[in-house]
């Protein structure tokens, strides 16, 4: 079933042809800029949706279904309701950098995709340090959240913004210090390089993912914490809480600016997503040795709709936090973590040397201690002492 | 490859006079620290430039030197940031020219 | 040619935003024009082949340098433009006469030796593994060297930044 994993290479493969050589590379590129902004779109489309029926499903509701069969135009609605809102810019607000925020907060994101591997050679761009690119693209998102809080000229605004970039901040040293374990597993910063070191089998037919060693497992629950935080959700959106700071950096933004900035957060969300796949879950490739006629680029599709679900889920499920919280958890108990990570992940490389009976065992159980114990003493040091039980008096 | 390397060298002079001139003739404290960083990336792009354009590319030299003065720089930063910061809050001023007692 | 049209991009927006950094008399707008030299600058590495330092340029001058320059504006109530104070000091032609001699005299001496106008060698890679190589045998000490540095620099800006306690007397630190 190789032509069907292979399909889309060949569609783009075929189109370019229909061009003369010189101008064939930048057909290409431009069939992928494309492929990629109409797929992430109506990811972004589908996803408003899933997310508004997901939580009123878990929060014994409905969610829309009144317009199109399920709901399923609600997006479109949305759409058509966002471009026709009066586009109110405040007075006193520096018009340019006004203007300007929600671009060059969209924009940085969209790149972030050209470097993901969507299946089998399906990567966009294959760059040599496509992590660190990655990243890099990641943190010129935060200026554009000053821009955007400072612009506005409005109190609630700035202190929205200062807000909002203290914790992008905290939260970028987890995500990028986790993700520093499998590079230095694979060897390289490429990421057609993390995914290829992931595809060797144990016991013949389980995959080698990333996400079943106890380092592995641990830094992908610390990556999605630190990529909800990043992408500024909840329980992570005290800067753009309704009741908090009436939406922090936000309040002065409607119509398309404001639907520019919300599918800013959620192409972070995906490009978040997209990168926890490939570093953590093996990318496109199958879990066991069976599966591998599924097209690849249906597992990356299928992994990343489950990560999508999995931040639905915890939106529905969990408070928001505190800034004071936010950033303790931040500095004293994931930073920590991930460097107690980067131990664990370099005695998984050495004990893999071990040739006694059980060795793979005695390893994982060994590692994985080395993770927990430290894990266990900075949760309880964060959380602090108990209050006393209560006492309670009733009236007689 | 089609450009020489003194339009590299060319462009890297210009931003360092630059630099040095919102250095010495702005008075916030931090333009003067924006002068200073514009300065320390010309050199840097003084480095690159020869390493790419030199005989010995293969020993990485330039690039090496610049992975360490991005740091240093980055380092000095936030350092002379939080200077500033301390001594706005002593004198309630961040122009450069208020500075001028050494009484705390 | 294409080469020559992405060096004259890059070198516009570079010095584009290193002259409107320097000039303007906004500080906010000061900041984030200098954001925009760095990012062009991150070009000019990324044209030069040096992959991994244009991303690195990005990730700490765009992505740290430029929120802590923002910050610390904000801190120090910069983005209030007071009406009255110019935003040059008042012998600032001294200082753009300085600037210009130096100008001038880089640009001479670059002009005036003919092995400059050398084109450069093909097929010249760096990539991300010879970098680790050369940071982890030759480069070893700087390396830990810079870790140091770089946790001096951490304690001594939390340390210079922390507010003094109001009254001598009360242990409130």
């Amino acid at each position: 079933m190789s032509w069907l994993d292979q399909i889309f290479v060949f569609l783009g493969d075929k189109i370019a042809g229909w061009f003369p050589a010189s101008v064939q590379p930048l057909v290409s590129a431009v069939l992928a800029i494309a492929c990629i902004m109409a797929v992430f779109g109506t990811c972004f489309a589908l996803t408003t949706l899933a997310e508004r029926k997901l939580l009123g499903r878990m929060q014994n509701r409905f969610g829309p279904n009144r317009v199109g069969p399920c709901g399923l135009f609600q997006p479109l609605a949305d759409g058509v309701k966002m471009l026709t809102k009066e586009d109110i810019v405040p007075f006193s607000a520096d018009k340019t950098l006004h203007f300007l925020a929600p671009l060059v907060l969209t924009t940085p994101i969209w790149l972030a995709f050209a470097v993901l591997p969507f299946g089998r050679h399906m990567t966009a761009v294959n760059l040599d340090a496509g992590i660190l690119f990655f990243f890099a693209i990641g943190s010129t998102s935060e200026l554009a959240v000053f821009m955007a809080g400072w612009s506005s000229q409005n109190k609630y605004s700035v202190l929205g913004a200062m807000r909002a970039i203290a914790q992008m901040i905290s939260y970028e040293v987890p995500l990028v210090m986790t993700a520093v374990p499998v590079l230095m597993l694979a060897g390289s910063l490429s990421l057609n390089d993390v995914v290829a070191a992931q595809g060797t089998h144990a016991f013949g037919w389980l995959a080698r993912w990333n996400v079943f060693t106890p380092w592995g497992l641990a830094g992908f629950v610390l990556f999605l914490i630190a990529v909800t935080a990043e992408s500024n959700r909840s329980p992570f959106d005290l800067p753009e809480g309704e009741s908090e700071i009436i939406a922090g950096f936000l309040i002065e933004y409607s119509g398309f600016k404001y639907a520019l900035f919300f599918l800013g957060e959620y192409l972070g969300l995906f490009a978040g997503a997209g990168l926890a796949v490939t570093l953590f879950l093996g990318g496109w490739q199958a879990p066991v040795k069976g599966l591998d006629w599924v097209p690849s680029w249906l597992w990356f599709g299928g992994k990343f709709a489950v990560l999508i679900f999995l931040f639905i889920w915890v939106r529905a499920t969990l408070p928001r936090l505190r800034l004071d919280q936010l950033l303790n958890f931040a500095w004293r108990f994931m930073v920590p973590l991930a460097l107690i990570n980067l131990l664990v992940a370099a005695a998984w490389y050495w004990s893999g040397a071990w040739q006694f009976a059980g060795a793979a065992l005695v390893r994982w159980v060994l590692c994985a201690a080395l993770f927990a114990v430290p894990c266990h003493w900075l949760g309880r040091a964060l959380r602090g002492p108990l209050p006393p039980p209560r006492k309670y008096s009733y009236a007689e | 490859m089609s450009t020489p390397l003194s339009y590299y060298l060319v462009v890297s002079a210009l931003l360092f006079s630059v630099g040095l001139a919102g250095a010495l003739a702005r008075r916030n404290a931090v333009l003067v620290l924006i002068g200073l960083e514009l300065m320390l990336n010309a050199a840097n792009l003084n480095f690159i430039a020869f390493w790419r354009y030199g005989p010995h590319a293969e020993r990485l030299t330039g690039l090496m030197f610049v992975i360490f003065s991005i740091a240093v720089a980055a380092a000095e930063v936030a350092v002379a940031l939080a200077l500033v910061i301390a001594i706005y809050r002593h004198r309630h001023t961040a122009q450069v020219d208020r500075f001028d007692s050494l009484k705390g | 040619m294409p080469n020559e049209i992405v060096f004259l991009l890059c070198a516009a927006l570079t010095l584009g935003g290193a002259v409107a950094a320097m000039t303007m008399r906004n500080l906010v707008h000061c900041a984030l024009c200098a954001a925009c030299a760095f990012a062009g600058l991150a070009a000019f590495y990324l044209q030069l082949g040096a992959q991994f330092v244009g991303f690195a340029q990005l990730l700490i001058y765009v992505g740290a340098i430029a929120i802590l320059i923002v910050f610390t504006i904000m801190l120090t109530r910069g983005g209030d433009i007071q009406p009255g104070v110019s935003g040059a000091s008042h012998n600032w032609w001294v200082g753009l006469s300085v600037a210009a001699l130096v100008l001038a005299c880089l640009v001479r001496s670059i002009m005036s030796s003919p092995n400059l106008l050398r084109l450069p060698p093909a097929n010249v890679a760096a990539p991300a593994r010879k970098i680790g190589e050369a940071l982890m045998n030759r480069y070893v000490m700087p390396l830990q060297t810079i870790g140091l540095l770089l946790t001096a620099a951490l304690l001594g800006a939390v340390v210079i930044g922390l507010r003094e306690p109001r009254h001598p007397d009360t242990n409130a630190r």
